[in-house]
């Protein structure tokens, strides 16, 4: 027997594309009745979430909630509508950080300049994600509240270094992202907190980055992704890489190991192998409609060498 | 009167769809569109069980919430004697069930609201309380001695055994042959993913006695007269509206529950009643296809001569036997499954089952299980082929029905109008540069890269049908059309059909057009309504072109057998010394001296013969004498990722042959969407059950259908070769390219495996299943 409350129960205990399992044993698709408060400034949106977080979900792009609302697998009594919050919105780097707003939208992150020359994991996730229309709308503050481990943008942030900056009624507090990510469908935020930023380091010369998705169809979510990054020095020594692993767990994964098996050295056919085969064993992906366990871990391997060799290219100077 | 300079645009022209206007600037007028005064909702509480006794349904709850107005159950459609409704198959299906639900989404009660969301709210608050059963899934474990019965009005799962063919003589075929080839088929369960989900209005006017139904029906004539028949409301009292349809494919000739319930909710209530489904309730309990476990074995001679087919199936019904088949043909047209090949015998047989699944089967653009046919035969030869070594082009061209030998008689029985298999397959083959092709993968595999190509060369069988063998529920096939020319020339011409997407409004008029010399945009086409169109029995199957195409010749032809004598009479010549030139007559010998269908048109209201009934109009009801048999062949060349398993289409060549063509345009529109479905039930469509009859990805985020990215860019070209015996030489197209293309993607993905020992990997072809394959074979990356 499967009752709303059972599903709602599980949701602690699931792998990933956790909705997507459950929803397709729901057929509503009528939300239930709710409020809807929308507010002007930062601080009205962080009061209303002081008294009333508890009872509220923020919206966004709204293509993660809306689907949780239709499928009546979340009932807030109040929805808060951050769009109408100016000032939320804007891609910018200073003070040694690519800031980007919360209320950013995908085609943004996509189309700017500055990404897609410095950041190429971010252009290369934020492109990738859905289809336009949802691009158009989508927005990198609720990809990452999301914590979907399916979701692109979690990894990539691990793969970069990324921290969050919360908004609450006592002040800004900034959370890395190793920190932010705790389960799936939970990050560090807390329910009276606002997501105002995401902030990346500016990259050193000879860095490059890239993300790799694996997917049943343009649209769909990830069978599994990769996002990597390197820094390279002067001789062609690796010195720093991240790692993000999407879908490939309870939530989005920094293989640690293969992280450190890369440092110190030329990466070179073998390296790159060796720290692929340590990704994909840091996997703990599930079997489903999106294939096997064992298909899903050997293409996190698949797909850490190839963002491997192409952040490679790129730190090369290479695109 | 005469219109100056007319642009006739009759067959033959590629002209823009006159409906699209309308559709693609938002004004189509779908069932969801409408909305009446006082109007209600209907929502459905579904069943969470597979198999299950329903021991309580409280609705206490759903009543005390605002805007509930009503939650109907079996018990209470078991008093008015409508807890089961007949299916076109003479079996029964339950409306509302009365004590047991026999799979996961069935309708277990409707909840009437003021509005939508109200609807939603009570169907949440009603509880039902379930007593497990034991399930079954599995159509071939169903019919194993133990399986749990599905039914509780039957004691066996069995729901028919049909064969067609001379048993022994395949045998002795085999007993002959010098190489057997045997390969068990899977053809999953899929769904076709219209647009528009499955939906009704219901108004009943109590003062008239009338019930209105605007319904997504392929086939409103035939709904009107078996609702008539079951409920006893008198058939003049019935109207069944088909408005603009958002896609059929098959899945709305079937009559659903809640069309049922929708009704029975606004006679109760005087007031009108809507129900739309949702996406994914359509996905989990509307009608699906395929979910056929074929065998299929050739018999053949070592130089590739095919002998004799045999193949043995066994297919999933679900929990009522409901396919929209010719009421004839449980297996529906499955005995074409010899497709274009000559050979000396065949014989196959088809047990279906009941699995606690949605009843179904006949959907998604499949000819009545000619995709089935299709995909086992020419799945099949091109088994027969890489056992023989031999090129799967030259195996099928030394098996073809040579083209002098039409009309040809199968060995399973039918008789096949025309056709030219050699010169599709010969132009495919130059088109698409084969032997190059074949050169590339020979040095491709020299360095580990992974290429195949694929054929099909497929045979159809469409445009139900001659009235001897096709009826539906008795109704015999037919397909009719009536035609009245005003006063000033222009016409309105209604059908029996009713196009889902199809273009009926244009190419019907092409037709006219071509016969009588009118203008295209002069000519108004109606379907739909069953107050105002002549009687048929719908859109499916490749069908209207074949039958209500044909019907509207032959009246246009009556016509112009009238309009000759109105022409002598204006012209004062004897009818004999006519000369029709498209749009006019004239006496022979003095083209000048000449009368347009025009000025004919006025006449016959103004200054018709004395001796003649005034009026240009005229009806045919069309029975078509023999099916019509398309063809092609299909040419797909495939990348395989050895990485991931990802397949990529590089190139995909259809060369179709549907006789005849009235508009290229839209036949090329109709070949392109069927490919694109042919690629998603090839590549990633499957409806799955878990073992307690769960259905694992009923909504559009789990289950796939492709998009422009992963499609190829489509190549098309065309041979002719006119049907016989059809009035203007058509056939039928719709559906070529679903039945076609599965099998040439899968051969594709074969023939790049097959150096490996690969012969077969069943649909859909999911990147893990290709991967899987090449780590067994020691060739992943």
């Amino acid at each position: 027997m499967i009752s709303k409350e059972s599903i709602i129960a599980s949701l602690n205990n699931v792998g990933p594309n956790t909705l997507y399992e459950l929803s397709k044993r729901l057929i509503l698709l009528i939300p239930a009745s709710f409020d809807y408060v929308a507010p002007r400034t930062l601080d009205e949106g962080v009061k209303f979430l002081e008294k009333q977080g508890d009872d509220a979900k923020v919206l966004a792009g709204g293509h993660s909630l809306i689907p949780l609302l239709r499928f009546r697998l979340a009932s807030p009594k109040y929805l808060v509508d951050i769009n109408r919050i100016v000032g939320l919105e804007y891609i910018r780097e200073s003070d040694g950080y690519l800031h980007i707003g919360s209320l950013t939208r995908y085609a943004d992150v996509e189309a700017s300049q500055l990404i897609q020359s410095k950041y190429q994991v971010l252009s290369d996730a934020a492109g990738h994600i859905a289809d336009p229309l949802v691009r158009n709308m989508g927005t990198v503050g609720g990809n990452i509240c999301h914590s979907d481990p399916a979701n692109d943008l979690p990894a990539t942030m691990l793969a970069l270094g990324a921290s969050m900056v919360a908004l609450g009624s006592s002040g800004e507090r900034v959370i890395p992202a190793e920190q932010f990510f705790v389960d799936t469908f939970q990050t560090a935020l807390k329910l009276t907190e606002l997501l105002k930023e995401i902030r990346v380091p500016v990259p050193s010369a000879h860095t490059g980055s890239a993300y790799m998705k694996l997917e049943r169809r343009v649209g769909d979510f990830p069978i599994v992704g990769v996002a990597a990054q390197v820094k390279l020095n002067a001789q062609g020594i690796c010195e720093n890489v991240g790692l993000g692993l999407t879908a490939a767990g309870p939530k989005a994964l920094k293989p640690k190991g293969a992280e450190a098996s890369l440092r110190g050295k030329k990466p070179g056919e073998k390296e790159i192998r060796e720290a692929a085969n340590l990704a994909a064993q840091d996997a703990q992906p599930v079997s489903d409609l999106r294939g096997p366990a064992e298909y899903k871990r050997e293409m996190i391997r698949v797909l850490t060498v190839r963002a491997l060799q192409r952040a490679l290219e790129r730190a090369r100077g290479g695109t | 009167m005469a219109v100056e300079a007319p642009v006739i645009h009759e067959m033959g022209h590629a002209i823009k769809r006159k409906e699209d206007p309308r559709f693609i600037q938002g004004h189509g007028n779908y069932v969801d569109d409408i909305k009446l005064p006082g109007m209600l909702h209907l929502d459905f509480v579904r069943s969470t069980y597979a198999h299950a006794k329903i021991t309580r349904i409280n609705a206490e709850k759903a009543l005390a919430h605002p805007g509930v107005l009503a939650v109907v159950t079996g018990k209470d459609l078991e008093a008015a004697g409508l807890a089961w409704m007949p299916t076109l198959m003479n079996d029964k299906q339950m409306v509302l069930p009365t004590d047991t639900v026999v799979y996961q989404g069935q309708e277990v009660a409707g909840v009437v609201a003021e509005d939508r969301y109200a609807a939603a709210d009570g169907v949440a608050l009603v509880e039902v309380e379930y007593e497990s059963l034991p399930v079954v899934v599995d159509p071939r474990k169903a019919l194993e001695p133990g399986a749990p019965v599905v039914r509780p009005d039957k004691n066996t799962n069995a729901v028919f055994h049909w064969e067609a063919g001379d048993k022994q003589a395949v045998d002795k075929t085999f007993k002959e042959a010098d190489v057997v080839v045997k390969q068990d088929l899977y053809y999953p369960r899929i769904h076709v993913s219209y647009m528009e989900t499955i939906g009704c209005v219901a108004q009943f006017d109590s003062i008239a006695g009338k019930l209105t139904m605007w319904m997504t029906t392929q086939a409103p004539h035939a709904v009107r007269t078996v609702a008539s028949l079951v409920t006893h409301i008198p058939e003049n009292k019935i109207r069944i509206v088909s408005p603009d349809i958002g896609g059929g494919f098959g899945g709305k000739v079937y009559v659903y529950p809640g069309y049922v319930v929708a009704a029975v909710a606004s006679i109760k209530t005087g007031r009108p009643v809507k129900y739309i489904n949702d996406r994914s309730e359509d996905h989990q309990s509307t009608a699906f296809g395929r979910d056929w476990y074929m065998t299929a074995e050739l018999a053949a001679k070592r130089d590739g001569r095919i002998l004799g087919l045999r193949i043995n199936t066994t297919s999933d019904h679900g929990a009522f036997f409901g396919d929209a088949n010719p009421s004839k043909f449980p297996a529906g047209l499955f005995s074409i499954c010899t497709g274009s090949y000559d050979m000396k015998a065949a014989y196959a047989e088809v047990n279906g089952a009941h699995t606690n699944k949605p009843p179904g089967g006949i959907t998604y653009r499949c000819s009545f299980r000619v995709t089935e046919a299709a995909y086992a035969i020419e799945r099949i030869v091109d088994i027969l082929a890489h056992k023989l070594n031999m090129d799967p082009a030259e195996l099928r061209k030394k098996n073809f029905v040579p083209a002098d030998k039409f009309p040809y008689k199968s060995a399973l029985g039918w008789s096949y109008d025309s056709g030219n298999y050699q010169a599709a397959m010969d132009k495919a083959l130059k088109k698409i540069g084969y032997a190059e092709l074949r050169k590339e993968q020979e040095e491709k595999r020299k360095r580990g890269e992974l290429m195949g190509i694929g054929i099909s060369s497929f045979t159809e069988i469409v445009g139900a049908g001659p009235a001897n063998t096709f009826d539906i529920l008795g109704l015999k096939m037919f397909d009719s059309c009536e035609i009245r020319i005003h006063p000033t020339g222009t016409a309105i011409a209604r059908f029996g059909t009713k196009s889902q997407g199809q273009g009926h409004e244009t190419t019907y008029a092409q037709i006219i057009s071509e016969e009588l010399g009118l203008p295209v945009d002069a000519i108004t086409v109606e379907e739909g309504d069953t107050d105002t169109a002549p009687y048929g029995l719908g859109t499916y199957a490749s069908r209207s072109t074949p039958t209500a195409g044909a019907a509207a010749a032959m009246a246009s032809r009556k016509i112009q057998a009238k309009a000759k004598k109105i022409a002598a009479y204006l012209l004062e010549a004897r009818e004999e010394d006519l000369v029709w030139e498209r749009g006019k007559f004239f006496v022979k010998g003095s083209p000048d001296k000449a009368k347009t269908i025009q000025d004919i048109a006025f006449a016959a209201y103004t200054n018709h013969p004395p001796d003649l009934e005034a009026g240009l109009e005229a009806v045919h009801y069309y029975n078509p004498p023999n099916m019509t048999f398309p063809f092609g062949t299909y040419v797909c060349v495939v990348d395989i990722d050895r990485g991931t398993g990802e397949v990529k289409v590089r190139r995909f060549l259809a060369v179709d042959d549907c006789g005849n063509i009235i508009n290229p345009l839209i036949v090329e529109g109709q070949i392109h969407g069927a490919l694109a479905m042919g690629f998603g039930t090839a590549f990633m469509e499957e409806i799955k059950y878990d073992s307690d009859g769960n259905q694992l990805g009923g909504n559009f985020m789990d289950y796939l259908i492709p998009t422009a990215v992963e499609t190829p860019r489509w190549e098309t070209d065309k041979t002719v070769t006119p049907s016989p015996h059809h009035p203007f030489g058509a056939k039928g197209v719709g559906e070529s390219a679903t039945v076609g293309s599965p099998a040439a993607y899968v051969n594709a993905v074969v023939d790049a495996l097959s150096h490996l020992g690969v012969t077969h990997v069943d649909m859909p072809l999911h990147p893990w299943r290709v991967w899987q394959i090449l780590k067994d074979k020691g060739v992943a990356l």
